[in-house]
């Protein structure tokens, strides 16, 4: 590991250790905040007893779900929208200011529509991870360098062949930036979807946790959901990070 | 000569090209070019020179087939050029294009692969364009782990692999040091020399043009059109080392004599040009 990531590491132990002296000596109290080593062992137990991986298994499958339908859609909604600078034009101020709305307020419209069912919480995980990636395709798609045009041209190549063999991999950084974008924008949607109105979910599980004062399962909950999106994350990171260094654009 | 050998002996030809750009919502239309003759004979070095903004760029792109010509003809080597880069004409542009997530040798190897040609084939020649190019120790580096001068001799390998008989060179060099350039300027007359191609360079430095070229055509301010064709009578088997002659500051003389006034036009001080 490398240096800065030894410091990282270092930050993220004390930041721990720390809670947890605050909470053993009482500056928090633990009815309020459990201590990180008991939200550890509260969640190694919740996994071997299997009491909550339906409601696991459910949600990080909406969550990919949510992720890929925005990368795909968003990928091909950007390249279409990108070649039509009108269309373009019209829509660039909706998704200047689409982050700016909040989105959530959308969700019992989608819950009328759809009943209380996954369809809503995949259409809430979409909805706030789409954009991300459209903007992202705009974005790479204008990067491409536009001597790459002409060399297709040199090289005799026809429209598809240009989009596929050229634009494509020089606008590849921009597109994972997207992706890493949809992907934990997928990940607060869903969750909070979850945690606001559904039937089932990890979301919804962590609310009845708090409501029924039951903070061992909600802190337990709440860490699984930190640690998986903290390794997809880092691995979205280390993914971008081995392309950036290749490509000489990575960052120290 | 007779006409049928003079006709073989010229490898491409421009006459009565004009290029006006159309009217956009933002700019006026833009005569850019011509009406413009030129022909360029087989295996000889030509090099355009020229005031910023005068179409030289154009110029090439035209003859490369990348611009159709408002008027006027574009023939390569017998048959008329119509919106389609012909076989047989590689081009090197002035900005790095060299693809940034392939190795060096992958991005030399590029062109062969589209064209379907034998995996041995592409071996032998990728190897021996960078072997020629000096780039053998850095075939699996990528393009990011080279100075801009190495990434352009990238550029070079990609294009000669495929064996053009008509080399187009756009400020190749433009974004070199001074000393670089020279350099690089061996490297294109050793490859001139070894593949027997007819090469056209567009530069904007007259010490490039002088030292590389048989003959330079000398541009005016926009609509570019040739003031003048200044033949070098350099030998072919000419390097570098040439910039100390003193025909060399002939010929940079009488470029700067021509372009002078043009270039002072072009920066909007045309009552500066007599002076």
């Amino acid at each position: 590991m490398s240096r800065v990531g030894w410091i990282r590491l270092a930050v993220l132990a004390i930041a721990i250790g720390l809670l947890e002296l605050c909470c053993r000596l009482g500056l928090i109290d633990q009815r309020v905040v459990i201590p990180p080593s008991e939200m550890a062992v509260a969640l190694v137990r919740l996994l071997i007893s299997g009491e909550a991986n339906e409601q696991i298994v459910r949600t990080f499958g909406i969550v990919l779900l949510a992720a890929l339908i925005s990368v795909v859609a968003g990928f091909a909604l950007g390249a279409v929208i990108h070649a039509l600078p009108r269309v373009r034009q019209s829509l660039d101020p909706f998704f200047a200011t689409y982050y700016a709305v909040p989105i959530f307020i959308f969700y019992p419209v989608m819950i009328v529509i759809f009943g209380l069912s996954a369809i809503p919480i995949v259409l809430m995980g979409v909805a706030t991870a789409i954009v991300a990636m459209i903007i992202a395709t705009l974005n790479g798609l204008d990067r491409v360098p536009q001597v790459l045009a002409k060399v297709a041209r040199v090289h005799r190549m026809g429209a598809i062949a240009t989009a596929l063999r050229l634009k494509l991999p020089a606008a590849a950084p921009h597109l994972f930036t997207g992706v890493k974008l949809a992907v934990s924008y997928a990940f607060i949607g869903v969750i909070a979807s979850e945690f606001i109105l559904a039937p089932a979910g990890l979301g919804r599980v962590i609310s009845d946790a708090y409501t029924d004062f039951n903070n061992r399962q909600m802190y337990a909950l709440m860490l699984l959901l930190i640690i998986v999106a903290t390794i997809v994350n880092m691995f979205l990171h280390v993914v971008d990070q081995r392309w950036a260094e290749r490509r000489g654009i990575a960052k120290p | 000569m007779t006409t049928a050998a003079a006709d073989a002996d010229i490898h491409a030809a421009l006459s009565g090209v004009t290029r006006v750009y159309p009217e956009t919502i933002a700019t006026p239309p833009v005569h850019a070019l011509g009406p413009l003759d030129l022909e360029l004979k087989r295996g000889e070095f030509f090099a355009v020179v020229g005031p910023s903004g005068c179409g030289k760029s154009t110029l090439l792109e035209v003859l490369a087939g990348l611009q159709q010509p408002t008027a006027g003809t574009v023939m390569f080597e017998g048959r008329t050029v119509s919106g389609k880069v012909p076989d047989g004409i590689g081009v090197v542009f002035q900005e790095d294009a060299s693809f940034p997530w392939m190795t060096v040798w992958d991005n030399a190897a590029f062109g062969l692969r589209r064209n379907g040609v034998a995996t041995a084939e592409i071996r032998r020649r990728v190897d021996d364009a960078l072997a020629f190019m000096g780039l053998t120790e850095f075939a699996r580096a990528y393009p990011a782990q080279l100075s801009g001068g190495m990434r352009q001799r990238v550029c070079i390998s990609r294009t000669l692999v495929l064996q053009p008989r008509l080399i187009l060179l756009d400020e190749p060099f433009g974004a070199l040091d001074a000393q670089t350039r020279l350099l690089m300027g061996d490297e294109v007359l050793r490859l001139w020399r070894r593949t027997g191609a007819t090469v056209l360079l567009i530069t904007h430095a007259l010490d490039e043009a002088a030292m590389l070229s048989d003959r330079i055509g000398a541009m005016s301010a926009r609509p570019g059109r040739f003031l003048d064709i200044v033949v070098t009578g350099w030998s072919r088997e000419r390097d570098s080392k040439i910039v100390s002659e003193p025909q060399f500051g002939e010929i940079t003389g009488r470029l700067w004599e021509d372009l002078r006034g043009e270039s002072l036009k072009s920066l909007g001080h045309p009552g500066m040009a007599a002076g």
